[in-house]
């Protein structure tokens, strides 16, 4: 499965460094103790952007849903169509959540409700992407 | 006189966007006096200077002339969505003036256009910018330009443009890498669209209720029918065949559970409307429609993809919103075009207005009776996108005609003074309730 190598830039790049350490790490607002992803220049709930910080996570989440992509836009992710588009859940706040391609999970056979567990794979040879597995 | 902030955005003080803010101050007294509706074509041919979307722009908005008996001078307000709504003609060359730039071909501005008719007293003009303002919120800005008095006799286009090509499908989306908002979505194959965001809520939705994911099919086939009887529509014009379930059923999975006949179709076609005051209106050629309310919906969701308990909580809202500015309620409408950009949308919408008393979980079952046009319960008796291609015009126009009593073959049966009419997926919707009366 080939991903579209994510383009660091200064408000993510601590981001994807911790990704590429293997470690999920997340913008956290101190003023309203809240997890936020995809990071952004404020807190989307206060406003504020001095209370921002990075704070690590634990990478076990669920299975919301999925669809099953058959006819995406995008072009590098066409040759392994049909493939598996799932959003999870992260346990310590499911109000965050992740898309994931499901890794081991064949396709069209998601477990709605599963427990998944963070892993990574390679965008290219040096950069790691975040992924998620399905907990046996 | 412009209505364009210093950074080039839409002002947003014109929104009806949260709860309290009481009966609409212009409840009544702004009207839909005129309709005009262009060709449908499924991509312009980069040749036919009579069909491109600015000549089509041009079409629309005299036929809404005509159809209100108005002239070129009566017009003193231009509100448009000018696009693009797909990808650019160039780098191909432009055919010449007028079409020296991607205005009038993949745009159309209120300058272009107002210089295209030869409007010569227009002295409000607007461009809204924001991709999320569709149709409906072009009504809604316009109804409360009319009712302020920043303009009395406003000509609203909305264009929506397609050529030769896939849709959509070049630009970043053809790169390996991913930046910007990208960098959160291209990686796992998923791209900002209702078709994929509300595909993952629609399965959420089905599970939820416990309800078979091919529930669509009855309304996949009402919906083509309807269109069918809609004189400007793409598929009465083009492919004039009705679709059976079956047609439904088998058609291509595009992100399953979503399927090719879910979609709709982009087009090449523009749908006009002259937004007046009621007074002006009353004087005119056809019979008022009044604006009572007009609501947007800016859904924020708290993770990346939206759940389905904010879904239901922005469709709750839009209709509590409705309910507060027009002073009327579920039993009062008559008319409803619910949007369909794609057809896994409006039960979410027909569900929270509790359109003939259809509860949460409950629209499958509705479609599965009698929801034609000619029955008791002629649900988006327009054919929305889905039966006469996305221009997002059709809810809109047979709201007014459904009233006005024109609607001609669509006529409904049952009683028709109230229309709830809308645009946009859920979190970002403009709805309008329309009436044949001020009051
Ligand atoms: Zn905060």
């Amino acid at each position: 499965m080939p991903y579209p190598v994510p383009v660091p830039d200064e408000l993510s790049r601590p981001f994807w460094d911790a990704v590429n350490e293997r470690r999920l790490v997340l913008q956290y607002c101190a003023e309203c103790e809240r997890l936020q992803y995809p990071p952004q220049h404020s807190c989307a709930k206060c406003g504020s952007s001095d209370r921002l910080g990075w704070r690590e996570v634990e990478g076990t989440g669920h299975i919301r849903t999925y669809i099953v992509s058959h006819d995406t836009r995008i072009a590098l992710k066409q040759p392994d169509q049909p493939f598996n588009v799932a959003v999870v859940t992260l346990d310590t706040d499911p109000g965050i959540t992740f898309l994931s391609n499901l890794p081991g999970t064949p396709v069209d056979e998601v477990p709605v409700g599963a427990a998944v567990e963070l892993t990574f794979v390679e965008a290219e040879p040096g950069t790691l992407i975040h992924e998620w597995r399905v907990t046996r | 006189m412009s209505d364009v902030s210093a950074d080039g955005a839409t002002p947003t003080r014109w929104h009806r966007d949260k709860p309290g803010l009481g009966v609409w101050e212009h409840r009544g007294r702004v009207a839909i006096a005129g309709l005009g509706h262009s060709p449908v074509d499924r991509r312009w041919d980069g040749q036919s200077l009579d069909r491109t979307l600015g000549a089509f722009a041009a079409f629309a908005a005299t036929e809404a002339l005509e159809d209100a008996g108005l002239s070129l001078d009566d017009v003193d307000g231009v509100v448009t969505c000018p696009g693009p709504t797909g990808d650019p003609w160039a780098p191909r060359p432009y055919p010449g003036p007028p079409y020296d730039s991607e205005d009038g071909l993949t745009t159309v501005t209120a300058e272009w256009l107002t210089r295209r008719l030869g409007l010569p007293n227009v002295d409000y003009s607007v461009n809204i910018r924001e991709g999320y303002y569709l149709s409906g919120h072009a009504l809604g800005f316009a109804a409360q330009a009319v009712g302020d008095g920043r303009c009395n006799t406003c000509l609203v286009v909305y264009p929506m443009g397609n050529l030769p090509g896939r849709y959509q499908h070049s630009g970043e989306m053809a790169l390996d890498r991913a930046e910007g908002p990208q960098q959160w979505m291209m990686p796992w194959g998923y791209y900002l669209s209702a078709g994929t965001r509300l595909t993952l809520v629609y399965r959420e939705y089905c599970r939820k209720y416990g309800k078979s994911e091919d529930g669509l099919a009855p309304l996949a086939t009402t919906l083509r029918r309807n269109g069918l009887m809609v004189p400007w529509g793409f598929y009465a014009n083009s492919e004039p065949q009705e679709i059976t379930e079956q047609d439904y059923l088998e058609s291509r999975y595009i992100h399953k559970p979503l399927r090719m006949l879910d979609c709709d179709r982009p087009m090449n076609g523009v749908g006009a409307y002259l937004v007046t005051t009621a007074d002006r209106a009353q004087d005119l050629r056809q019979p008022p429609v009044y604006v009572l309310n007009h609501v947007q919906v800016f859904g924020k969701a708290r993770g990346q993809i939206p759940s389905l308990d904010e879904v239901e909580s922005w469709t709750r809202l839009q209709a509590e919103m409705m309910w507060e500015g027009s002073g009327l309620g579920p039993g009062d409408v008559d008319i409803f075009n619910a949007y369909d950009g794609f057809l896994t949308l409006p039960q979410f919408t027909v569900e929270a207005f509790e359109w003939h008393g259809v509860k949460r979980g409950e629209a499958f079952d509705f479609y599965a009776g009698d929801i034609s046009v000619h029955g008791p319960h002629p649900f988006l008796s327009g054919g929305g996108n889905l039966g006469c291609g996305r221009t997002r015009t059709a809810h809109h126009h047979d709201s007014v005609e459904q009233l006005r009593g024109q609607a001609g073959a669509r006529q409904v049966t049952v009683r028709a003074d109230v229309a709830y009419t809308g645009s946009g997926a859920p979190d970002l919707a403009g709805g309008l309730l329309l009436s044949k009366h001020p009051g």
